[in-house]
């Protein structure tokens, strides 16, 4: 993956780019299936290797394959984002360690959920028993902003489109 | 890319795969991983496959403009309604329990219901931004 993302920055054609993209997300999915987040695995293999590549991809095919010159140095925002970087890393120091039973995010509602989630929904698994039905609004949220965000594009691609 | 006869017949062998596998994800889902996002977004992409092999028009014809523009409003509607229903039928809004004859069946149904109405809303926008995308470079390009 490391070796993905430092041929993406210092790759100059956008097309093979966009190929290290799509590498980059299959093996970010892989990752995924290793922590055993079968349906994000799901979701970026489809979205982050498959649709977005193709959205990328036919948004070069407007735009044309090589990187503009830069115009200037990029030293201020290659420092900007170490430091960044550094203090992410730094406040992830902080949390408990991985998969830790007595982490708050396992005591809280979490140990309710699996003791009586079948029992209530009927539903084995866990994951949609939570998203559907104890987080019901939480999803219904999630749903509106996804439309949201398609009925914007929309609108900004159609108005260019009734301009010309 | 619609002349080449290998793409075209692995295009066509895959399509039912891939159809079949987005709805056993969708259906799924009460007993292995999956739900909504994820059937929408592998629908989707298997339609957005085909559109690259066979073209946009190919693609459009097997999922009209229309049809996926009102599939986006449609799935947040769905939604919305199933906890319109939980409230008429004397619940709080977006209860389950009240919509089925014992409170197991109503969370089935409620669940199922939420689930196909992300399903509708995902697969809309993926495929609706796919085709705009591409009908953008039908004045300029070949493709």
């Amino acid at each position: 993956m490391a070796v993905a993302v430092v041929a993406m920055v210092l790759q100059r054609n956008l097309f093979s780019v966009v190929v290290l993209f799509a590498i980059y997300s299959f093996l970010m999915a892989t990752v995924l299936v290793a922590l055993d987040a079968v349906d994000v695995a799901m979701t970026e293999a489809a979205v982050g290797a498959g649709v977005s590549t193709v959205l990328l991809l036919g948004a070069l095919h407007l735009t044309g394959g090589t990187e503009a010159k830069r115009l200037q140095r990029p030293l201020v925002p290659l420092v900007l984002s170490i430091a960044v970087g550094a203090v992410l890393a730094y406040g992830s120091l902080g949390l408990p360690a991985f998969s830790d039973p007595q982490a708050p995010i396992h005591t809280h509602v979490a140990p309710r959920y699996l003791k009586d989630g079948p029992q209530e929904t009927g539903v084995p698994n866990i994951v949609s028993a939570v998203l559907a039905s104890y987080r019901g609004y939480d999803t219904l949220g999630e749903t509106i902003v996804v439309f949201t965000a398609g009925a914007g594009v929309i609108a900004l691609l159609r108005r260019r489109r009734g301009r010309r | 890319m619609k002349d080449d006869i290998i793409l075209r017949v692995v295009a066509k062998l895959l399509m039912p795969f891939m159809l079949l596998f987005a709805l056993y994800v969708q259906f799924h889902a009460d007993f292995g991983p999956g739900g909504g996002f994820q059937a929408g977004v592998i629908g989707a992409a298997a339609i957005v496959f085909y559109a690259l092999i066979f073209g946009l028009r190919a693609g459009q014809r097997l999922a009209p403009d229309w049809v996926v523009e009102k599939m986006l409003a449609t799935g947040v509607l769905v939604y919305a309604g199933v906890g319109i229903a939980g409230l008429a039928l004397g619940g709080n809004y977006l209860d389950y329990f009240v919509l089925g004859a014992d409170p197991v069946s109503g969370q089935h149904r409620g669940i199922f219901w939420v689930e196909a109405g992300v399903l509708l809303t995902v697969a809309g926008v993926m495929l609706k931004l796919f085709y705009m995308f591409a009908g953008r470079g039908r004045g300029a390009g070949e493709e």
